[in-house]
């Protein structure tokens, strides 16, 4: 081969990975999905968890398969993200027809175990919804539930009362009867966009 | 947290280990072996072992929790992954240590390497080089792929060693110990304007950062930052680090090439022998 063909050819090759990067890409960012919330399927592993119930009792992520499940991490003494979030998933599940209320469960998990005793967030929860169960555990169980969904928490020093800050994940992660991971609802979505979603993923092989 | 903490990986990832260990592992192996005239000097060592040192402390120490839950931290592990890093590895050229290694390699197993040279010869066009140099800086960073890629461990682990990979082949590409006049290595006029062009992008996307009013990075948002930092805060931060410091190291990559180039003016012209033979 010559030289020039060589180069030719070369140069030839570099277009085409060119072009086909750019479809690859174009085609990555077009998927265009009918659910209100960030598809995750695949992205996360399934649902599993160890953790204690208001009532003191170790609890499963299994013994609540059969429920469309969704999962938020927050604590109680919290201003502003988890009472609206908490507010808008009740809000949801409530506008939702009867017969499907039953197949969804709101699972609150508490990054604050120092400050949120079960009876804390028995009361708590129950405020929001009859739908809603709340969950702690101990530091590493909380830290490895966390990093299994890619997400954190931190705390703020104390002021001079003893009250702190808690960076916690503001989404929801929203998984099937089976407990495969499915959806991600941002802060800013809507109710009737949460409702819609959770309609739909009750009556997927709805037995 | 004891010192221990801070050490031991976050999110634990035997391949990348091994990796490492049979990286260094060769080079010590080529190293006591080799030829002593072939050998690198202690300070080349010392760079190559800090440049591979870095890329491993981004990855499997704490510095890793940090970068997966604060987007200004993110783009500092990127800029030693993708550029600071291998930007070391390529300026202490262990090629006599390859050549070395490669001269120890059997027959049959260079016939079966022989693909991989290919590719690599593919990849090393000019123009696929800084394509892929920049491009993958952006495909990450496109706010879709960038939440996709925060929320999976597969995807988030493709990106990291996307990135490595992909400085390496870049920084190996520009500092190409051979010189051109003698060998087929890409001309130091050609690697100053690769080096300037990867540069221009990159200031756009950082700029293009750090002056969005809204938030281009929710998924640190939505995921929990490592502590309590306002959104804004971190978002500039992580522009500032994408804008400046590559841009930077470009600008120290054109001065090391044109020193190179300065110290051969004059010194080798090619057609040297040629010239004498046709006037004699």
């Amino acid at each position: 081969m010559t030289i020039q063909s060589h180069s030719r050819l070369l140069r030839m090759l570099s277009v085409t990975a060119m072009t086909v990067a750019t479809v690859i890409l174009a085609g990555c960012l077009g998927d265009d999905e009918s659910w209100r919330g960030k598809d995750i399927s695949g992205l996360m592993p399934e649902l599993a968890f160890e953790l204690t119930d208001t009532s003191g009792n170790t609890i499963t992520a299994s013994e609540t398969n059969g429920e469309i499940r969704m999962l938020f991490f927050g604590f109680t003494s919290c201003p502003d993200v988890c009472p609206a979030t908490l507010q808008k998933l009740a809000r949801a599940v409530n506008d939702m027809p009867d017969n499907l209320q039953k197949d969804t469960r709101i699972v609150f998990v508490s990054v604050d175990p120092r400050r949120d005793t079960p009876d804390r967030i028995e009361s708590y929860v129950d405020f929001f919804s009859e739908r809603a169960i709340g969950l702690t555990g101990e530091e590493k169980a909380l830290r490895e539930l966390s990093k299994r969904y890619r997400t954190t928490f931190g705390y703020d020093d104390p002021d001079a009362e003893g009250n702190y800050n808690v960076s916690h994940s503001g989404a929801v992660y929203v998984f099937d009867r089976e407990g495969d991971a499915r959806l991600l609802f941002r802060p800013d979505l809507s109710v009737e966009d949460i409702r819609a979603d959770l309609v739909a993923l009750a009556q997927e092989n709805n037995s | 947290m004891s010192v221990a903490d801070y050490l031991i990986p976050y999110d634990f990832s035997p391949v990348t280990i091994l990796g490492f260990v049979l990286v260094l592992g060769f080079y010590g192996y080529g190293l006591l072996k080799m030829p002593e005239e072939n050998r690198p000097g202690s300070g080349r060592i010392l760079v190559f072992v800090v440049g591979v040192m870095m890329c491993y402390a981004v990855m499997q120490t704490r510095f890793d929790y940090y970068s997966q839950y604060m987007f200004f931290v993110h783009r500092g592990q990127h800029l030693i992954l993708h550029h600071l890093g291998p930007f070391l590895i390529a300026l202490s050229n262990p090629l006599p240590v390859m050549r070395f290694l490669y001269s120890r390699i059997s027959p049959g197993t260079r016939r079966a390497l022989k693909p991989l040279g290919w590719i690599y010869r593919f990849l090393q066009h000019p123009a696929i080089a800084s394509f892929l140099f920049v491009g993958l800086i952006y495909f990450w960073l496109w706010p879709p792929i960038h939440f996709d890629a925060m929320l999976s461990r597969d995807l988030y682990w493709i990106m990291n060693w996307s990135m490595l990979l992909d400085g390496l082949l870049f920084w190996w590409l520009i500092f190409d110990s051979r010189s051109p006049v003698n060998s087929n290595a890409l001309g130091y006029g050609k690697r100053i304007l690769l080096l300037a062009l990867v540069a221009i992008p990159q200031m756009i996307l950082g700029a293009t950062i750090v002056f969005s009013r809204g938030m281009v990075y929710d998924v640190y948002e939505v995921c929990g930052r490592a502590w309590p930092m306002p959104p804004e805060t971190d978002q500039l931060l992580g522009g500032l680090l994408t804008w400046i410091p590559p841009a930077m190291m470009s600008i120290l990559g054109i001065l090391i090439i044109l020193r190179r180039a300065m110290r051969e003016d004059g010194k080798v012209s090619p057609y040297s022998e040629e010239l004498k033979a046709s006037h004699s």
